[in-house]
């Protein structure tokens, strides 16, 4: 049912990206690619939210600041507050992953 | 925080003013790598992608959901679920990013 065979990698989805666009350098598309991928991350770094339509949406969320515990010694460690990236699959998507179900 | 939501225009309009690419070819690059992350999931396979992160698929077997409202049990179906995780590079630039802007306000 499920292959867990070799994932797909950044440079492969270059690779096939390039082969459908041949009018492009490859060069050019493993910038375009990380051009994508690096605008996502700055949006999220000052705030804003990224939402794909049918794909999904990234998110960031915030964790307070707390009172940790080594769970060795029971020691009290202070965690600082932290942002989380976080994605949503969006509906098309979920609903394409469950088509054979 | 800033609060505004991009979406594929604006990934597009990031492609359009650093590549220089026309603005329609831009969209469907943009397009086209959306579907390629999403084909990949749907054969069920891993799609790493350094420096950003990684998608995999999670197989969820039945389990017993309860209506919150009416407090009854019925089944949840085994179903393949999305997780996605951030590469550290994202963690830091969002954190370093976000705790900047807070710092300044």
């Amino acid at each position: 049912m499920l292959k867990w065979g070799t994932p797909v990698i950044k440079s492969e989805l270059i690779q096939k990206i390039a082969a459908g666009n041949p009018h492009l350098f490859h060069r050019d598309v493993e910038r375009i690619v990380n051009v994508i991928f690096d605008e996502i991350i700055a949006a999220l770094a000052r705030g804003d939210r990224v939402e794909l339509r049918g794909f999904g949406a990234f998110t960031v969320k915030h964790r307070a600041p707390r009172i940790g515990r080594n769970p060795r010694t029971g020691a009290a460690v202070p965690v600082d507050e932290k942002f989380v990236p976080f994605f949503k699959t969006g509906k098309e998507l979920r609903e394409r992953l469950n088509a054979d179900a | 925080m800033g609060g505004k939501t991009l979406t594929r225009a604006d990934l597009a309009e990031a492609v359009v003013e650093q590549i220089g690419l026309p603005r329609n070819e831009s969209q469907e690059l943009v397009e086209l790598v959306l579907a390629e992350i999403s084909n990949a999931l749907a054969d069920g396979e891993q799609v790493k992608l350094s420096s950003f992160g990684s998608f995999g698929i999670r197989a969820k077997g039945q389990r017993i959901g309860r209506n919150p409202k009416t407090g009854q049990e019925v089944p949840i179906t085994p179903r393949r679920v999305l997780v996605f995780r951030p590469s550290n590079i994202m963690k830091g630039r969002i954190n370093a990013g976000l705790s900047r802007r807070k710092a300044a306000e």
